[in-house]
């Protein structure tokens, strides 16, 4: 298993605020791995540092083998960036737009191709103004996987999105996955780091607070369950048991059970609550 | 190096796509001067004393001056403003795209869009108001010199203009004043005689006032040298000014130019 990202100690202050305070952070080639955290958590700021936008102030960080403070034109051709606010070019044609991008990248893939991939055919020959916001981010994602990319980051690429534009997106994402493209997505949705992610921390005051896959994340897997039935309730570690209890008790379906582990949103929601 | 050509010149193109695809911009930045060229030319008729030059002929080298600069200045510095504040150099940060390719773009589709503007200014001011083109090669000669020079240094200016607006909504208002003030004191509206001798040496510090000296050597004449201050249109001085304006520009461009907007790195 190889490393696409290692960040040792990464900090960075903006006067007063410390935006990130000592993060660790080791992503390995080949997974997704999504980010989550409130706004102001430094999740943006780290983002961006690994992306070669801003500078840190303190750290190791490894992108591809190259530190992005020092990102050079070669690096840039691996990695593929999806924005968060991009309203560029609108009278451009999504085809002229990802034809003229393609021309950036020493390897780039055919056009078409990825167009055909985002599932704009149709739209093809239409002005980027023209186009529905969910359409728009797959122009984005176009732009950033046209030069076949190693790595691709993904700034919250569902917001603002109808539910079934995002389970499009989200088998778009799954497939390019299958590709072997490294995925690093930020994103306020828990459902969809749980659909897509086979990683996840969690940035709470500029640090990492938790990491783990999606079903054991803060030790989600071994939380107590509750029992909930038709005279009453019960939290405990040991459910089935509990289970086995009840079906003798009222021999047979026992009336109105649900057995609920804590939510993804409910681990994330205390640990961020911890943080602050 | 290649590189950084070949693909500036896709983006000039693709940025001259774009520019006459938002047809309000290409009616207003094209027809500003005509009709102000029009306008003055209607309005102040005859001759300039004794030389045989209309007022109208005074106007159109000026305007040609000033058109030319709000292609490569006031349109520049507000299309990257724009660019800066909508996501595109952030965007095309992230790319392998040589950052000198998007310079290259800008510089080469103004370049086809003052072309342009000259063309159309040159053709209203023949059919109109009875403007002499130069008949020898060395006129010419002089024209595409003091063209490309005023052009190169305006739009380097005009970049580095650019990272002064807050965003894109303040741009038009932050970039359009020094244009207007420039055109006012260099020549282009005003006669610079009427003028009291330190406006005009404000003026000569920046470029537009020699852009419109040497364009006046060549639609004026010989006979229009008297009317200059100096009594000459003074072109190696032309040259001079406009020449430190393309370096001055250039280092100011590289020491303020940002790919994002204020407070966002």
């Amino acid at each position: 298993m190889t490393t696409a990202i290692h960040v040792r100690g990464l900090t960075k202050r903006y006067g007063e605020v410390q935006a990130v305070g000592g993060l660790d952070l080791d992503i390995r080639t080949g997974e997704v791995f999504a980010i989550l955290g409130p706004n102001g958590a430094g999740k943006s700021t780290t983002v961006e540092i690994l992306e070669g936008y801003r500078k840190r102030d303190a750290g190791e960080v490894s992108v591809l083998g190259v530190d992005p403070g020092q990102a050079t034109t070669a690096w840039r051709a691996r990695v593929g960036i999806v924005l968060q606010t991009a309203n560029d070019a609108a009278e451009l044609t999504v085809r002229e737009t990802v034809r003229h991008f393609a021309r950036y990248y020493p390897d780039s893939k055919d056009p078409d191709e990825v167009i055909a991939k985002v599932g704009l055919s149709e739209k093809a020959g239409a002005r980027i103004r023209q186009l529905s916001g969910g359409q728009r981010r797959r122009v984005d994602v176009a732009l950033g996987i046209v030069g076949r990319p190693e790595l691709l980051f993904l700034d919250e690429p569902t917001t603002g999105f109808d539910p079934e534009a995002r389970r499009q997106f989200w088998d778009l994402i799954r497939s390019l996955s299958a590709e072997g493209t490294t995925i690093v997505l930020t994103t306020h949705y828990l459902d969809e780091a749980e659909a897509l992610a086979d990683r996840v921390a969690v940035i709470a005051r500029g640090r990492i607070v938790a990491e783990g896959t999606p079903s054991t994340l803060g030790g989600r897997a071994t939380a107590s369950a509750r029992v909930t039935w038709a005279d009453g309730y019960a939290e405990t570690g040991t459910p089935t048991a509990l289970v086995r209890t009840l079906a003798e008790k009222y021999d047979g379906e026992i009336p109105g059970l649900q057995i609920v582990r804590p939510s993804l949103e409910d681990i994330y929601l205390d640990l961020i609550g911890d943080a602050q | 190096m290649t590189a950084t050509l070949t693909i500036g010149l896709a983006r000039a193109s693709l940025e001259t796509k774009l520019f006459f695809r938002q047809r309000d911009a290409v009616i207003f930045t094209f027809s500003f001067p005509i009709i102000l060229l029009v306008l003055f030319g209607s309005i102040f008729e005859g001759d300039l004393e004794g030389t045989g030059i209309t007022v109208a002929q005074l106007y159109s080298a000026g305007l040609i001056g000033a058109g030319v600069m709000g292609v490569a200045f006031q349109n520049l510095a507000i299309g990257i403003a724009i660019d800066r504040d909508d996501g595109t150099l952030k965007r095309l940060a992230g790319t392998p795209m040589p950052r000198a390719a998007y310079f290259v773009g800008k510089l080469v589709s103004s370049l086809v869009l003052s072309a342009i503007e000259v063309a159309l200014l040159l053709l209203v001011a023949v059919l109109l108001f009875d403007l002499e083109l130069p008949t020898d090669f060395s006129r010419w000669a002089t024209l595409v010199w003091v063209l490309t020079l005023g052009l190169a240094g305006a739009a380097l200016l005009g970049i580095a203009v650019s990272s002064l607006p807050r965003n894109a909504k303040s741009a038009a208002a932050v970039v359009s004043m020094p244009y207007v003030l420039l055109q006012f004191i260099s020549g282009v509206y005003i006669p610079f005689t009427e003028l009291p001798s330190w406006l005009n040496n404000v003026a000569a510090v920046f470029p537009l006032k020699w852009m419109c000296q040497g364009l006046r050597s060549v639609f004026l004449g010989d006979a229009g040298a008297a009317l200059e201050l100096t009594g000459s249109y003074e072109l190696p001085k032309v040259a001079m000014v406009l020449g430190l304006w393309l370096a001055g520009g250039l280092v100011l461009c590289l020491a303020t130019f940002r790919w994002t907007n204020r407070g966002e790195s």
